[in-house]
């Protein structure tokens, strides 16, 4: 059985609840503008940053828990 | 030669009575009230015996007794402690310090006597 | 040119892949030895969510609402931070029960109920099929738009094809019985299909691969990568538009509405439940799919948009349909071989969905539906058979067929209705009505049976008649009208607009009113009355899933008997004989007991067999079998409650035990003061003993030394025996005295004294005591002054113990002071309710350190340094206890050499003293 540490499970909270602030209004508001960034649309660019950002820091979170 | 004796205790009456029968038995007799006057009265006059009561003001009974014991120059002052409270571990600490007899109050005047003679050798 | 052959080949060749792969698996997990028992084929099986809605249709919906596409794919990202707890907790819950399927979930949760295993079984079918429909025609759509290779032909309308010429016939034939194959080659108790999973995941990897492909080549190839492909996109106005999502309330509320909605459809769409919870191997693999899963999500969209915007900028006309962007990209550019790569990417999201799909929807169908109907046939003479485990397998082997002719059905007659995104939100908006009872029912113990039928029903009606049905009349079925007029029309019953809310689109809409029926009847329908006895026991498994361990816990909540002869037939009528013998024999290894005659058939026995029935007929059925054979004795829900609190009674047991040990440690330091008190008592008592011993034999000595002295002597002078006659005499009186107090003390001490209060006037206590003592200031010449105030209302007190204790201070006072120019002052004055007496000398003073000691019994301070003072010690400690008896306060205030002053107070009248404060506080 996976033994449930509750740290790691508080911080994966944590990242749903950060996510869940990047990827809605109002912060995708303030980059839902047309305009590019190193010639990648800033919206696209955003979305996937903070999408790669979430899952490295899922990972980082996983794969460092102490069991 | 006349005895002395040196009467300690600091209740009058009794005082008064002590001095009294001694006399009458013909002894040399000296009064002390209190425990720090009983030592000075020991160290001038030399009695040959002290009728030490425990309750006193300023030194108690056994503290004099302790004293006394303790100077080599006084081993041959006979002690009689005298004391009202009659339980059986002052006794013992009075003869632990060196009295040579004990008597508890309110005592017969003639058992006094024949106990002060006795302790004097006149008997 | 690419023959029709050549493709279907091709096709059967990647089958054939597919299903090696699954038997190899099989092959291997017989063996024990799972090619599947590793998280990152877990997470690799996961992305069956990817089907070819997102295959094809993300690059679809990317080219005409832009970046919007992207919420389906981030609300599972963000949903897999919260599968540490929820998905975790939902496996677990699963394993305990065996549970195989959503329905089966549900309807266990709420007490094994039939009614809510078949509701959630419709709902999942209707929810389903349209999406399976959508596989069919995409499948069949690239097939025939690769065959017309090189040429970019669009398919026609489906249902003008004759019947036997349409390709997605074939294909729902194949699909079939490729998935017969796969799912229902033998039973198994825990539904699981190892061999298939191990394919899904293969299937995985390959859309990927395909994917990227044509992403790496329309981004690096067709154009000059990212930038490149954004600058133009820059160029063009409907183009840009798609980098952005609409800057308004509505659009940020859709995103926000999908990026929900694909939270719960992770969670619920029975495909992800039967991967996720039915087919864990092991649950520590769940760890990394949080993480792994999200990036294979991210990989597979990175491109979306740029194929899109390129494939709109190659065919700008509009002539090809954006659905079919990833396919015809690399046909424009004959790239044959990467064309055929992305039809074979596309035929595995598609057969990936529709296997993994059918199997959930046929255990389901099976369980949940036909089997409950089944063995209440009674005609049917079921429970006469002795192995129904083949009736089972076909039963699955029809649903399964059963399904995709629905599907295809489906897709012949309303298939063109939408494009594919479409169709893929309505079932993700129908199987989201699950999530209340679901969610509800692992963390809420008051969620009923009916609340969660009432919630279903609702949710479902509002889900048909704001989506199916549109879509129902866009198709055609319906009249148009009823989405423009609303039904009968009424404005307000309009189904996209629902009592006239707008602006809203229809997915958002749809899910808002169908949540908000959903979760309302659950919550308000549940809270109607207490849950019964099965629902509060199912309810403890559920919710405190992560509290116990495996099995324990359910048999607590059984009582009867049963017989090993009536179970193991009845498990092998289901399972096969065989099979249920093996299960039956690892159980008794399990115990240690050598054979299975030997098995005692105990509640947790009765529970094996019932777990193990569960997983081939579902939970409520499995109960219905196990209760025709064994003697249940049900229990009455105070016996459940009380199961329940036991729990909670270990729980508080130890914490009680730690606060008891705690309190036995306060007692044992208690005790410990108490037995110190008591021997200071003790100790005091002896000392007490011995002062009074002393205190009689002191004059006693002189009283007898005397009276022997007189005895003896008779012809003593006059003048001594005088003299010794008056010591007799007052020795005497001082006896007597001492008697009386010590007696006096003794009497107030125990409360024996008597009283006689009365209302005093304390001017005329005062008056009359320094009348008494006026010789002993006389004797002395000792100076009196008298302060006392006229005002002083009277106190409640006994006369005559207030002037003994008048009497004691004024002693006390003239035996501490020379005489001469000794000086006593006496006041009296009234003071905060009460009235306070001083007297005052001019003596030796009192010690602060002594101070507290002249109140103890025979303490006499100053014997030390003057004379013995005279008295016995104990005048006033008495005068103390006759001022407290009366609610009073003696006290001394003194320092050394410069007198004492000792006061007393005493309370006032009651009413007087009222009036006395109220007049200090006016």
């Amino acid at each position: 059985m996976m033994k449930r540490s509750i740290l790691t499970g508080q911080r994966l909270v944590a990242v749903f609840l950060f996510g869940c602030v990047l990827f809605n209004y109002p912060v995708i508001a303030l980059f839902n503008k047309t305009g590019e960034l190193l010639d990648i649309p800033l919206l696209y660019l955003f979305l996937f940053g903070a999408w790669g950002l979430l899952i490295g820091l899922m990972a980082w979170v996983i794969e460092h828990r102490q069991e | 030669m006349t005895k002395r004796i040196l009467i300690v205790d600091d209740e009058p009456n009794i005082v008064v009575s002590l001095e009294f029968l001694m006399k009458r038995e013909g002894f040399d007799v000296a009064v002390a009230t209190d425990g720090e006057a009983a030592l000075k009265s020991v160290e001038e006059k030399r009695p040959d015996l002290v009728l030490l009561d425990i309750m006193l003001p300023k030194k108690n009974g056994f503290e004099v007794c302790q004293t006394i014991r303790a100077n080599p120059g006084l081993q041959a002052v006979k002690i009689v402690m005298l004391t009202a409270k009659g339980r059986d571990t002052e006794v013992a600490k009075g003869t632990a310090l060196g009295a040579d007899a004990y008597m508890t109050k309110p005592f017969s005047t003639k058992d006094l006597i024949a106990q002060v003679r006795q302790i004097l050798g006149e008997s | 040119m690419l023959q029709s052959w050549v493709i279907a080949s091709v096709s059967f060749a990647y089958l054939g892949v597919l299903f090696a792969i699954a038997y190899y698996g099989d092959k291997r997990a017989d063996a024990g030895r799972s090619i599947i028992a590793n998280p990152t084929i877990y997470a690799l099986s996961l992305a069956v969510y990817c089907t070819t809605w997102t295959f094809y249709g993300s690059v679809g919906r990317a080219a005409s609402t832009g970046i919007g596409f992207l919420p389906i794919y981030l609300g599972p990202t963000l949903m897999a931070g919260l599968w540490w707890f929820v998905m975790l907790k939902i496996i677990r819950i699963s394993k305990a029960n065996r549970i195989t399927s959503i329905a089966d979930f549900v309807s266990s949760r709420y007490g094994k109920s039939h009614l809510l295993g078949g509701l959630v079984t419709i709902i999942a079918v209707i929810g389903i099929v349209p999406y399976i429909s959508l596989q069919l025609k995409a499948v069949s759509n690239s097939f025939t738009i690769l065959l017309h290779y090189p040429d970019i032909v669009m398919p026609a309308r489906a249902a003008a094809q004759p019947l036997l010429q349409d390709s997605a016939l074939y294909i729902a034939l194949i699909l079939a019985a490729f998935t017969i194959l796969f799912g229902t080659r033998h039973l198994d108790a825990t539904e699981r299909h190892e061999g298939m999973v191990a394919a899904i995941a293969f299937e995985s990897l390959v859309k990927l691969l395909a994917f990227v492909a044509v992403g790496i080549f329309v981004t690096f190839f067709l154009y000059d990568g990212f930038d490149d492909i954004f600058d133009r996109a820059e160029l063009v106005p409907r183009l840009k538009a798609l980098m952005t999502v609409d800057d308004t309330g509505a659009s940020y509320g859709s995103w926000w509405s999908l990026t929900f909605l694909s939270m719960l459809s992770i969670m619920f769409l029975p495909r992800q439940f039967q991967i996720s919870v039915v087919e864990n191997v092991n649950e520590r693999h769940l760890a990394r799919a949080i993480w792994l899963f999200p990036l294979y999500l991210l990989l597979i969209n990175i491109f979306v948009l740029p194929i899109a915007v390129g494939g709109l900028l190659h065919f700008p006309d509009g002539s090809v349909d954006a659905d079919t962007f990833v396919l015809t990209l690399p046909m424009a550019e004959q790239q044959e071989a990467l064309a055929l790569l992305v039809y074979i990417g596309g035929l595995s999201a598609g057969t990936g969905m529709v296997i993994v799909e059918t199997i959930a929807l046929s255990t389901m169908v099976c369980n949940d539906l036909v089997m409950p109907v089944l063995l209440r046939w009674k005609s049917l003479r079921l429970h006469e058979e002795q192995d129904l485990s083949w009736l089972l397998l076909s039963i699955r082997r029809w649903a399964i067929a059963a399904i995709l002719l629905l599907g295809y059905i489906y897709f012949r007659a309303a298939g063109e209705a939408y494009a594919l995104v479409g169709i893929g939100l309505i079932s993700f908006a129908a199987v989201a009505q699950f999530a209340p009872s679901i969610v509800g029912g692992i963390y809420w113990k008051g969620g009923t049976r009916q609340g969660a039928i009432a919630g279903l029903v609702a949710g479902f009606a509002v889900w048909v008649y704001t989506l199916l049905l549109p879509s129902f009349a866009k198709s055609g079925w319906l009249s148009l009208s009823f989405i423009s007029e609303g039904l009968f029309g009424i404005g307000l019953l309009k189904p996209q607009q629902l009592f006239g809310l707008s602006g809203l689109g229809e997915i958002p809409h749809s899910l808002f009113w169908s949540m908000l029926a959903n979760i309302g009847c659950y919550v308000a329908v549940s809270l109607r009355r207490r849950p019964d006895v099965v629902e509060t026991s199912q309810a403890t498994l559920f919710v405190d899933a992560f509290r116990h361990t495996e099995g324990d816990q359910r048999s607590r909540f059984w009582r009867g008997s049963a017989q090993v002869q009536d179970l193991l037939p009845l498990i092998g009528r289901f399972l096969g004989p065989e099979r249920a013998r093996d299960a039956f024999l690892i159980y008794a290894r399990r115990r240690g007991v050598a054979s299975i005659d030997q098995l005692e058939a105990n509640a947790d026995l009765v529970h094996y067999a019932e777990t193990l029935l569960a997983g081939a007929i579902g939970g409520a059925s499995a109960r219905v079998m196990v209760a025709s054979v064994v003697k249940e004795e049900p229990l009455g829900i105070d016996e459940v409650m009380n199961i329940l609190d036991e729990a909670s009674q270990v729980r508080a047991y130890s914490r009680q035990v730690e606060q008891k040990s705690h309190e036995l440690e306060e007692a044992t330091a208690e005790l410990r003061a108490a037995n110190e008190r008591l021997k200071e008592l003790d100790r005091m008592k002896d000392d007490f003993m011995s002062t009074v011993t002393h205190e009689l034999r002191t004059p006693l000595t002189s009283i007898r030394a005397f009276s022997e002295i007189l005895l003896e002597d008779p012809k003593t002078n006059l003048e001594n025996r005088r003299k010794f006659l008056a010591i007799i005499v007052k020795e005497t009186e001082r006896l007597t005295r001492l008697i009386n107090q010590v007696l006096d003390m003794a009497k107030i001490e125990s409360g024996n004294a008597e009283w006689h209060t009365a209302d005093i006037d304390l001017r005329e206590v005062i008056e009359e005591s320094l009348a008494a003592t006026s010789s002993l200031f006389a004797d002395k010449r000792i100076g009196l002054e008298k302060r006392l105030a006229g005002d002083v209302p009277s106190v409640r007190a006994d006369r005559d113990r207030l002037i003994q204790v008048m009497l004691n201070l004024l002693a006390n006072a003239v035996k501490f002071c020379e005489e001469d120019r000794g000086r006593v002052t006496v006041r009296l004055f009234a003071e905060g309710g009460a009235a306070r007496v001083d007297v005052e000398d001019n003596g030796a003073g009192i010690a602060e350190a002594d101070q507290p000691t002249v109140f103890e019994k025979f303490r006499q301070v100053g014997d030390t340094m003057t004379a013995k003072p005279q008295g016995t010690g104990l005048g006033l400690p008495i005068s103390r206890q006759i001022v407290e008896h009366f609610g009073g306060r003696l006290w001394v205030k003194s320092s050394l050499g410069k007198g004492a002053t000792f006061s007393f107070t005493l309370p006032l009248d009651a009413g007087e003293a009222r009036q006395e404060e109220r007049r200090q506080n006016d």
